[in-house]
């Protein structure tokens, strides 16, 4: 019966959903698409097409995206970080609010499934390489694609791989909680620095722009997302942490 | 044969589509809280896909410039990966949270299954 009903409610969505998406090309090149309507054309330019042509004057950037992400849409992903740090904020809560009380029985199980010891010897030869990896991305994440989130997050899948391979790992919760809220802080400084000195959120040339397309290049967009993927890392090692514990 | 031709050129659309169908129907269907879980983030990727696949431009690449032979002109438009960016991080936010609020209610109820939990069931 309930499967029926969800059926009948599938088939009248896709309905509707074909006849609204029916107008929509696949690949059409809206970008540069001259409109029918005269008086619309003069003074409309799509923003897409505004940020990949002043892309390299104004941010000096090689990846359109991280300088979106960053520079047009700054405050967007100090939003974003803020929504990700009270997900970790409100998991933690959750997940300690009533403690275990039979923690003898959790240091027996946790013994009997002890991996095997090629896990264990591969895990740690392969932890500072995906972690070098992880800086790479979010260092690089102006000039290829990547950036602090995709790089926070190869860190803590790192982490993550220790925490399978050794049942006894553990990480220093104070350390983690500091560097994550110090690289918040400093995010917030680094922007409300441009807010009160210029007027503009996050100004980006408050130090040297640099050669395009090389490492020292575009401003404070490479400094705002290393900060980004230290806290991204940190964040989501002490969630995958407290997943681990208080299971 | 139109709506052959419709689902060829249009496939992109199509999966993302059905995606968010199966998500759709995982959500009222299923009992299991994990399982509805994965319904979500099955919606979740469906909508990303989508938006991704409107900034498509057919012929052109990603808007990187890291070699001359990109241009302004021959790269697709940003916008839709940025917010998809955005999405992703906020997906994974949520899936965080509703994993630990799935480990309390099985601590509490000893059971997945929501036509089993007081109050949940419809």
């Amino acid at each position: 019966m309930k499967k029926i009903i969800a059926t009948l409610i599938l088939l009248v969505f896709t309905f509707y959903t074909y006849n609204t998406i029916k107008g929509f090309r696949f690949g059409h090149d809206f970008l540069n698409a001259k409109t029918n309507n005269k008086k619309i054309s003069q003074k409309i330019e799509p923003a897409g097409k505004h940020y990949l042509e002043n892309n390299k004057l104004e941010n000096n950037a090689s990846n359109v995206v991280t300088s979106i992400v960053v520079s047009y849409r700054g405050f967007d992903t100090l939003g974003e970080v803020t929504v990700l740090f009270l997900a970790a904020t409100g998991l933690g809560v959750i997940l300690t609010l009533t403690k275990k009380e039979d923690d003898d029985e959790n240091e027996n199980d946790s013994s009997e499934g002890e991996p095997s010891l090629i896990v264990k010897t591969a895990s740690r030869i392969l932890f500072p390489l995906i972690f070098i990896f992880g800086a790479y991305v979010f260092i690089h994440g102006h000039l290829t694609p990547g950036g602090g989130f995709q790089g926070g997050t190869i860190i803590a899948s790192a982490y993550l791989m220790m925490f399978l391979s050794y049942s006894n790992f553990k990480i220093n919760h104070s350390i983690f909680k500091s560097i994550e809220s110090m690289s918040g802080l400093t995010f917030i400084s680094i922007g409300l620095v441009g807010l009160i000195g210029f007027g503009i959120f996050l100004k980006l040339n408050l130090i040297p722009m640099g050669v395009f397309n090389t490492l020292f290049s575009a401003g404070l967009i490479p400094i705002v997302y290393i900060i980004v993927g230290f806290k991204v890392g940190s964040e989501l090692t002490a969630v995958v942490d407290s997943y681990r514990e208080n299971w | 044969m139109s709506w052959v031709e419709t689902v060829y050129n249009y496939s992109y659309f199509v999966g993302a589509f059905g995606l968010i169908m199966i998500g759709l129907y995982a959500v009222m269907v299923k009992t299991n809280l994990i399982k509805i879980l994965i319904g979500i983030n099955l919606i979740d990727v469906g909508v990303n896909i989508f938006l991704v696949s409107l900034g498509y431009i057919k012929g052109k690449g990603a808007p990187i410039f890291s070699n001359a032979s990109v241009t302004p002109a021959n790269s697709i438009d940003p916008i839709p990966q940025a917010l998809v960016l955005t999405a992703i991080v906020i997906g994974v936010a949520v899936t965080a949270l509703s994993l630990s609020v799935i480990i309390k209610l099985y601590q509490h109820y000893k059971t997945l299954d929501i036509s089993k939990i007081r109050e949940m069931r419809w």
